[in-house]
């Protein structure tokens, strides 16, 4: 076949598509490989088994990324009008099978293998042992109660709620339970203790995201849903509420101050005064 | 397969009944595609605003109230844009429109089943694009309860902030409106596909453009009725004094709702029961218009048809049977959530089937470079990079990191969004001469497809990366968050390609509207193409065949046979007419 006007048009253009989707993997891969953004190290065991199957998703997607991509720029240059005639098949069912089968085994396999990350933070409850700590959350402020000495919660009344006179979980002032409660505005946790999370909301749905605990969890208004975590850094996080929940949702944050065990206890005696009715 | 009374009805002669009320489905729609035109510049220019005020948050922009934009009008924008978006680009387009222009032609069909319901159909949606958009001009303002409305932020009125009030009860009236019209719709796409196929036109002969819009109304018809009831049981929440879907106990700026004993978590199911096999809605004619794109300019049959046509069954099956993935972490059980992300992951099987049917297709063919098949190349592209992504947040442990950031704004942009409308654009080069009887220009059709290529992915590659990091998704700015404020120049990058991008868009929009004027005129087949569209006049008659109505006898992408002359063989000439080598 002489090489027509039509056919060095089709080369280029062939050429230029081929090259961009090379482009395009040879750019991901880089930013994947030199690790340009990366979440902020996991802070919890559980934190790391969750790294672990997000590395492995990323291995076998980046292999069918590179290999589908590639075979994609290769036919695009390879199989160009350059005159020939195409070949006459109505594809292979041998192929088909091989194929299938081979997706099902690494798709499926790979759901089943996050199993385990899953089931430890999820399937299990927090020990007898664990800090309870209550998650309120409302338009646009989180507040954390904790059980004070007495170790229990006192009853809250949805009609005693009241943000404006210092009262904005409804604690009912006549439950002797509650006279201990502490009522703050950040979440303070001693290191490498369990702690269980009581999350709620009061009106519409919130989140509670600590990207360190690699923990995001919708607090739900009628719902207490209970999440544990041991976190084994200290530091301050953040938290952010993740669900759109209003107009002042960008700014609906708080944080973790994950401290020494003595800094913890210290946390309790300073904060130990009567909560309701102040 | 009934058999048609070959008389030719006669054409209407006012403008009114020929292109306002008209009951002819190549109008309805072009109605369709019109409408889904005018949606998606309204769209994108809502999603402009957002990307122009995500980079410069503090910026003036001279059409908002008060200068700079504030956190609400943001919100309502996010609203609106996924909102115009979802439901009147990525629904009408590729079903509306194209689908009810082309699915009677290419099974030789006059019309559809139900001309009447039809019309009605798009009438409805009009209506409900109407009240979508006087949501911006009530008071409050529009809605900023996001496209997904969860409830009890959708449901309590305007005590939980401006655009609840009237906004969020025209977001419902539209959605509503929009459900019943496509259950319509859906209807007719069924029985139209089942009933008026031509002699010959069997199952496995309809091209996979037609299996793509039959399962996609199927989709609908299953899908579309259980959001609508979800919108009633909402509207009756926020007005009846109902609590479907808000729980006792909820205060609201320390006011004690009036409700008790309902669930939130109930409307994400109605919602996502929806909402999941929405997105399918949105693809699955894509995947049809790609594999046929492929196959007319690789000059192939296409590699496994029937695990094509398979693979779409097994989408749509699979599809209503995956809708938890978006509430791993609402607060439902974890043990739901396995079960949930066990059946996404093995939704990634037939998609594979089709990328790799899709490589197997152009594999050994004769590659021509035409826009439409530009499109569908990058349609493939961009299906294989937002699908795969998909496989992370299928996993419930993984979605605890990515969940609600710009992670997954950038899985479903790039996989129903870019790639829906990568087939959105494929289809109308393809058709664009069968619809309006002129080419399109096709320099001007590459330069759209380059930058549109390009801009797509230097839009949305780098909007994975901010989610990796933490990029949390729905927010209206990032100063108030410490660890975001680092992440703000990912922001500038895609703003100015969404911007560079958004521009490219007015060569498709010359193109369109020049061409119908200026255009070269087109033959009956520009593209020698196999289906029955291409063996009338371009544009087709009334009645789509002038009375001479087609039998098929073979498959729908019959190219470059080793017994035949031409390249191609339509599906409607007989063996005995069809030129053969010696």
């Amino acid at each position: 076949m002489r090489s027509s006007k039509r056919d060095r048009g089709s080369a280029a253009t062939a050429g230029l598509l081929s090259l961009l989707i090379v482009i395009l993997v040879v750019v991901t891969v880089y930013v994947f490989v030199a690790r340009l953004w990366v979440a902020p190290p996991a802070i919890t065991s559980v934190g790391h088994e969750i790294d672990h199957q997000y590395d492995l998703t990323l291995y076998v997607t980046g292999t069918v990324f590179i290999l589908s991509q590639m075979g994609l720029a290769y036919a695009i240059f390879r199989f160009r009008d350059r005159g020939q005639r195409a070949t006459y098949t109505h594809g292979n069912n041998a192929m088909e099978v091989i194929w299938t089968s081979a997706t099902i085994i690494l798709f499926v396999g790979l759901g089943l293998l996050g199993y385990k990350a899953w089931a430890e933070m999820r399937f299990t409850e927090a020990a007898p042992n664990a800090i309870q700590v209550e998650v309120t959350e409302n338009q646009f402020v989180f507040n954390f109660r904790y059980a004070g000495p007495d170790g229990k919660f006192g009853k809250l009344d949805p009609k005693l709620i009241s943000a404006s006179t210092g009262n904005p979980l409804g604690l009912d002032p006549n439950d002797p339970a509650g006279k201990d409660d502490i009522v703050v505005p950040t979440l303070t946790v001693p290191v490498n203790h369990e702690v269980e999370l009581l999350i709620r909301s009061q009106d519409v749905i919130h989140n509670f995201y600590v990207r360190e605990l690699r923990l995001q969890q919708d607090a739900v208004p009628g719902l207490m849903i209970p999440m544990h975590f041991t976190a084994d850094t200290i530091g301050r996080y953040e938290i952010v509420c993740t669900q759109l929940c209003g107009l002042a949702h960008y700014r609906m944050r708080s944080f973790l101050d994950v401290v020494s065990e003595s800094d913890y206890q210290n946390f309790l005696k300073q904060q130990e005064q009567p909560a309701a009715g102040q | 397969m009934s058999s048609h009374a070959h008389v030719v009805p006669h054409a209407p002669t006012g403008f009114v009944s020929k292109y306002i009320f008209s009951t002819d489905h190549k109008v309805i729609g072009i109605q369709y595609i019109l409408l889904a035109m005018t949606a998606v510049f309204v769209g994108m220019i809502l999603s402009l605003v957002m990307r122009f005020h995500l980079a410069w948050p503090n910026a003036h922009l001279p059409f908002i109230q008060g200068g700079i934009m504030t956190p609400e009008q943001y919100a309502s924008l996010l609203t609106m844009h996924g909102t115009i978006m979802v439901f009147f680009v990525l629904t009408t387009a590729p079903q509306g429109g194209f689908g009810n222009y082309f699915l009677p032609i290419q099974i030789g069909a006059p019309d559809m089943a139900f001309p009447h319901l039809n019309m009605l159909s798009f009438w409805v949606t009009f209506l409900a694009f109407v009240a979508i958009i006087a949501a911006f001009f009530v008071p409050g303002g529009a809605p900023l309860s996001g496209w997904t409305g969860y409830a009890p932020l959708s449901g309590l009125g305007e005590v939980t902030g401006p655009g609840e009030g009237w906004g969020q009860t025209m977001w419902i009236v539209s959605i509503a409106l929009f459900c019943l019209a496509s259950l319509l719709g859906a209807l007719n796409f069924i029985a139209t596909t089942i009933d008026m196929r031509a002699p010959g036109m069997s199952l496995f002969r309809m091209p996979l453009t037609v299996w793509g819009w039959f399962v996609t109304a199927i989709l609908g018809l299953l899908a579309f009725g259980v959001l609508l009831a979800g919108g009633v049981l909402l509207l009756l929440d926020r007005s009846a004094g109902t609590s479907f879907f808000i729980p006792a106990g909820t205060v609201v700026n320390d006011q004690l709702q009036p409700h008790s004993g309902g669930s939130p978590l109930l409307w994400q199911h109605l919602f996502w029961f929806f909402g999941h096999p929405e997105v399918y809605i949105a693809i699955l004619p894509g995947m049809g218009v790609a594999s046929h794109v492929l196959s007319t300019f690789s000059r192939k049959p296409v590699f496994g048809y029937r695990a094509m046509a398979g693979a779409i069954c097994a989408i749509g099956f699979l599809g209503f049977m995956v809708w938890g993935h978006h509430m791993f972490v609402s607060g439902m059980s974890p043990y739901s959530g396995f079960a949930f992300s066990v059946l996404t992951m093995s939704i990634g099987v037939p998609s594979a089937i089709k990328t790799f049917n899709w490589l197997g297709t152009l594999w050994n063919g004769k590659i021509q470079f035409k826009s439409p098949m530009l499109f569908a190349l990058g349609f493939v592209s961009l299906f294989v990079s937002g699908g795969l992504s998909g496989l992370f947040l299928a996993q419930p442990a993984i979605d605890n990191r990515l969940h609600a950031t710009y992670y997954v704004v950038a899985h479903f942009h790039l996989v129903m969004g870019v790639a829906a409308i990568f087939g959105i654009f494929a289809a109308t080069y393809f058709w664009f001469p069968k619809m309006f009887g002129r080419m399109m220009s096709e320099p001007l059709a590459k330069l759209h497809f380059w930058f549109t290529f390009i801009g797509a992915y230097l839009i949305f590659m780098p909007m994975h990366w901010l989610g990796i990091a933490g990029g949390i998704r729905r927010y209206a700015d990032y100063t108030a968050v410490d660890f975001l404020k680092p992440l703000q120049n990912v922001h500038y990058f895609m703003t100015i390609a969404a911007f560079v991008t958004g521009a490219a868009q007015l060569f498709f929009l010359f193109n369109f509207f020049w061409s119908l004027k200026h255009g070269a005129k087109a033959s009956k087949n520009p593209w020698n193409a196999t289906t029955l569209e291409w063996s009338t006049d371009s544009p087709p008659p009334l009645d789509n065949f002038d009375g001479h109505y087609p039998s098929v006898y073979r498959g729908p992408y019959e190219f470059s046979r080793l017994d035949t002359v031409d390249d191609f063989t339509p599906q409607n000439i007989p063996p005995a007419e069809v030129k053969r080598n010696k």
